[in-house]
């Protein structure tokens, strides 16, 4: 199954290339963008025998790897839910 | 004898107007059917249009580069292997060079900035060096053109994230902001390796039977048709839509290969290594193959790549970074497999060296190309294009109403200048103290590197000058050599090897062409009569959009020695109470200088240049330095001697004074205060090393006049011109790029 | 007094921080392989700086599962003395032996330069040959060094004196300005709990030679020689 996970910077935790980013596209005009963040976009396979276990196990790479989660927020999605 | 290679489906046909298509002039492509006895497959004509490119063939430039005096007892290696190399004592050889990568940098300014710092670093490891320092020389457009920020930010971060990642620091530089390279910024990227004399590796193949070994990083679709298209031709408006053949680099894995290629060289399995830069597999098997008079032959099933489907066309020319081809010795392989594999990196043997002076390569079992190895390397083009001098031989300086400014108002416009100002914004996005060997580093007229577990040492630097190349290519090189020169002797060391990087623009315009002839007539002139040897170098032509040439930008990196690195001499005052002493070959003059940039020009002419007198000059400093005389030295440049002597007294500890009778030594006018050119040094001596000092210069002939003391006293006392608070101008002069780039222009 | 200082894959100051124990303060230091489990007999490990795995998905992510951390860990656990400078400094954080996390600098860009630390606690083995107030010169040259941790974590650690360097200015005073990266506190080292690992921002590594800028990292490496006499 495929999975997505989105990292992004806790709320309250620093995040200055959210904030350049922002200022970038307010001063390109955009004025309506607000509340950037930079985060991480990782895709990849993983087998499991159901939707449920492939969760359970992406769950632990997060936890254990893919974030920290003392500055980092993440969420998943796993293909066909 | 040889199969005749087959075209594959689906290629486009061989024709003139395909040869034109990839950069190749009707007499070209009938030259290489003349060589080949037939027509080109769509995969041979590839291989044709990037070796014959101006990029790697030198085509245009190799006759005048033949007139470079490029012997010396120092030299270890001269031009003609990857690097040159001198004898820096207590056994150990500096392998050094330049490489220009101008037009990916301008097309992506982190990436092309990033390989440039990448492929001059593995040109040095192949020799066997390992890389220990780097340096790059940087021209930007006028610094409120529209892309300068952008282009600013992107290279200086790419040379940072690559340079620093790899663990080599770069501790000097040179940065220029110019309306002249709005179309086209000029990236020269500089690395200096160390080796034991003696055990420097070779690019040159031995051996029939013996197999090649590729190693580092797969190879991908990068830059295919990066050294035939962006570094052979001008920029034009379809230049943004070239955005994906830049290559795109990794320090991480450069970084696994330099451990891994220097553990490899101490196994003697290595028999020749080339790194795969311009035009990758191509150029560094058929030069090695060149070198020592043998052919290859290459099979393309067995090259790693980084996505399938890649045609032998694509494969041959990928310019994927991170990746060297090793000639190993039969039997071999395996251990030097073991190595690769301990450091995560691809080895695979993929040919092997040949008898016949052939280039071969077969994929899916058929002979895909088959080419006289000659044919890519020696008997490539060699042109001795048309030369037409201007009208004038000296441009004549435009002659512009001068603003007359105040002399204090002129030195704080200069101090704010970003062509005078410091560069601390840039250099502290450098590592410039990895490997432990930095005595002076960036921000210093020269940078000095100790040599471990030795009292030698090395001092280097890269200079140009734009503007004076362009009132006279011929002198205005002469003078960049000097000023390089005498930066490293201001170090202390003495001079002892140079490496060059031309950059022109199109040399099939005579006019172009006869800068370029000139600027090496007056490169060679001056290193034979400093007496200092060219042993390594790059041409980067086509520097032009829309017909608008750069200026002729010849940047020379020089190299210093030290016998005893504890004697370098630092560019800031030091003590108050010393005197402040200045010596000078020639009066200077305000052509070419920042302050005729700023506030217009009187039409003054470049200052003459008297090479005995600057050799003289630069042996004095030397040894001012080795008798430990000279407390400071620092070389009058961008801004002239006003900046020169508020910059010496930007000691890092805390600032010290000047108070200096410009009157009683006729320094009063403009030309004296900001002019440049002339060669002028700021001394400053111990009383009690007077004497000594003096007659240093006397010896020599040189006027050596002392003109004021150091101060405690944060003051800048220029009688009876000046009188300025010094704290207050070294923050304009920290500030000037800062404050620009924080958008509080 | 033997010395153990790890490479990985993209360490760069190892052989600076060997050269500076070794050649410059005459002591027993050797390089142990990441993926050996061996500490070699080492009664101090040092983790250096440099780019670990390319400072890949996040800085120290994966070199703390490499085999030798395991060991590492035990050695910790066991009261062993471990010193983690810049991206070692990284590696402790993301392996859990010391509290906190660095993030990016808040001016976005890599910083080479030297700085002024102050030692808020001497008596710890890493800043034992050392008075509180001290004010050292320590080289920083990186682009994450911005030290978070949570608020009450941080309140804790102060009370606790686990906060061993803080950056000043020259005269030994905070201020924004002489924070380089936007550090929490303008924390540049820390230890843990029971004060057998630190890990700091500047490299004293490359601070013990006078000829290369100054010697006040030697210092640290002393106090280290001290307490385990």
């Amino acid at each position: 199954m495929q999975v997505k996970v989105f990292v992004t910077p806790r709320k309250g935790i620093l995040d200055p290339q959210g904030r350049a980013v922002e200022q970038s596209l307010k001063s390109l005009g955009f004025k309506g963008a607000s509340s950037v963040k930079i985060g991480k976009y990782i895709v990849f396979d993983v087998d499991a025998a159901t939707a449920g276990a492939a969760r359970a196990e992406v769950r632990r790479m997060c936890e254990q790897l893919l974030a920290n989660p003392l500055i980092e927020d993440y969420t998943f999605e796993v293909e066909g839910e | 004898m040889s199969d005749r290679p087959a075209g594959l489906p689906g290629e486009p046909a061989v024709d003139l107007a395909q040869a034109h298509a990839h950069g190749l002039s009707d007499q070209e492509f009938r030259a290489i059917e003349q060589l080949l006895g037939r027509t080109p497959t769509f995969t041979e004509l590839g291989v044709f249009s990037v070796m014959w490119s101006e990029h790697c063939s030198y085509k245009s430039s190799r006759k005048h580069l033949r007139t470079l005096p490029q012997q010396g007892e120092l030299v270890v290696q001269g031009p003609g292997e990857n690097a040159g190399a001198i004898d820096v004592g207590d056994g150990w050889a500096a392998v050094f060079k330049i490489e220009s990568h101008n037009h990916p940098s301008f097309v992506e300014p982190y990436q092309g900035a990033a390989t440039g710092v990448g492929g001059i670093l593995r040109d040095i490891f192949t020799m066997g060096a390992r890389p220990i320092a780097s340096m790059d020389s940087l021209k930007f457009g006028a610094f409120d053109h529209p892309r300068t920020r952008y282009l600013l930010g992107g290279v200086v971060g790419g040379i940072g994230g690559y340079g620093n990642c790899v663990g080599v620091p770069t501790v000097a530089g040179e940065v220029m902001f110019d309306a002249a390279y709005n179309g086209n910024i000029l990236v020269n990227a500089f690395c200096l390796g160390l080796a034991r004399a003696g055990e420097l590796m070779s690019a040159r193949a031995r051996g029939a039977g013996n197999p090649l070994l590729y190693v580092g990083s797969a190879t991908g679709r990068d830059g295919i048709h990066g050294a035939s298209l962006l570094a052979s031709a001008e920029f034009d408006a379809s230049s943004e839509a070239k955005r994906p053949t830049v290559q795109v680099g990794d320090p991480f894995t450069e970084k696994l290969l330099i451990e891994a290629c220097l553990e490899a060289a101490k196994t003697g399995a290595i028999v020749a290594i080339q790194d795969m830069g311009a035009a990758g597999l191509t150029s560094s098997s058929s030069e090695m193959a060149a070198r020592g008079k043998l052919g290859v032959e290459l099979d393309l099933d067995k090259v790693p790549l980084r996505e399938p489907g890649l045609t032998p066309y694509e494969i041959l020319l990928s310019e994927s970074q991170e990746r060297m081809l090793i000639v190993a010795e039969r039997g071999r392989e395996a251990e030097l497999k073991a190595i690769f594999d301990k450091w995560d990196l691809h080895a695979v043997v993929i040919g092997e060296v040949i008898e016949d002076r052939r280039w071969r390569v077969r994929w899916r079992g058929q002979v895909v190309a088959d080419i006289p190895v000659g044919a890519l390397a020696d008997e490539a083009p060699l042109y001795d294009r048309a030369q037409k001098p201007p009208a004038k031989v000296r441009q004549a300086p435009v002659r512009r109403a001068i603003a007359n400014p105040e002399p204090r108002d002129a030195l704080r416009a200069l101090l704010d200048s970003p062509n005078a100002a410091s560069k601390r914004w840039v250099f502290r996005q450098y590592d410039s103290i990895v490997q432990s060997n930095t005595v002076a580093g960036p921000g210093s007229d020269a940078a000095v590197l100790r040599i471990k577990r030795s009292r030698r040492g090395i001092a280097l630097k890269v200079d140009s000058n734009p503007r004076a190349c362009a009132l006279d290519p011929y002198l205005g090189t002469i003078g960049v050599v000097v000023e390089s020169a005498r930066n490293v002797a201001c170090a202390g060391a003495r001079p002892g090897g140079i490496t060059n990087c031309l950059n022109y623009g199109n040399p099939e315009r005579p006019e172009i062409m006869w800068q370029f002839a000139e600027g090496v007539r007056g490169l060679a002139d001056a290193a034979r009569a400093l007496g200092v040897p060219v042993v390594s170098g790059n041409v980067s032509f086509y520097n032009e959009t829309e017909g608008r040439a750069i200026p002729p930008t010849p940047a020379i990196a020089m190299l210093g020695v030290f016998a005893d690195v504890s004697a370098h001499m630092k560019q800031y005052f030091a003590r108050p109470g010393d005197a402040i002493a200045l010596v000078s070959t020639a009066k200077p003059s305000l052509a070419a200088s920042e302050y005729e940039a700023l506030f217009g020009a009187d039409g003054a002419a470049l200052a003459p240049i008297d090479l005995a007198r600057e050799k003289a000059l630069i042996e004095a400093l030397v040894a001012g330095a080795e008798r430990r005389l000279i407390r400071s030295a620092h070389d009058v440049s961008e801004g002239g001697l006003a900046v020169a002597i508020s910059e010496a007294c930007f000691n890092p500890q805390a600032t010290l004074g000047a108070d200096v009778d410009l009157a009683a030594h006729g320094l009063t006018g403009a030309v004296e205060l900001f002019g440049e050119g002339a060669s002028t040094v700021v001394i400053s001596v111990a009383d009690h090393d007077m004497e000594g000092a003096s007659r240093l210069f006397a010896a020599r002939s040189l006027g050596f006049r002392v003109i004021g003391r150091v101060t405690q006293q944060a003051r800048l006392m220029l009688r009876p011109l000046i009188d300025e608070d010094l704290e207050e101008l070294r923050a304009i002069y920290e500030n000037a790029l800062p404050r620009r780039l924080a958008g509080h222009d | 007094m033997k010395w153990g200082v790890v490479r990985f894959p993209g360490s760069l100051d190892d052989n600076d921080a060997v050269w500076a124990l070794a050649e410059v303060m005459g002591q027993e230091a050797s390089i142990l392989w990441h993926k050996d489990e061996s500490l070699g007999g080492a009664e101090c490990v040092m983790l250096p700086g440099g780019f670990s795995y390319g400072d890949y998905l996040r800085t120290g992510a994966i070199a703390r599962f490499s085999p030798i951390m395991k060991s590492i860990e035990k050695f910790a656990a066991d009261g062993g003395l471990v010193i983690g400078t810049c991206n070692g400094f990284q590696i402790l954080c993301e392996a859990h032996l010391l509290p906190g996390a660095l993030t990016r600098n808040r001016t976005l860009s890599f910083i080479c330069e030297r700085v002024h630390v102050r030692v808020e606690n001497a008596r710890t083995p890493f800043t034992r040959a050392m008075r509180q107030g001290d004010v050292l010169t320590l080289p920083i040259k990186h682009g994450e060094g911005l030290y978070v941790a949570p608020e009450n974590e941080l309140r804790e650690m102060e009370e606790r004196g686990q906060v061993l360097l803080r950056y000043v200015d020259a005269g030994g005073r905070e201020s924004d300005a002489a924070n380089p990266n936007g550090s929490m506190r303008a924390i540049a080292g820390v230890a843990n709990e029971r004060f057998n690992v630190f890990g700091l921002m500047p490299h004293p590594e490359h601070a013990v030679e006078e000829m290369l800028g100054g010697t006040d990292g030697r210092k640290i490496f002393q106090s280290i020689l001290e307490s385990l006499r």
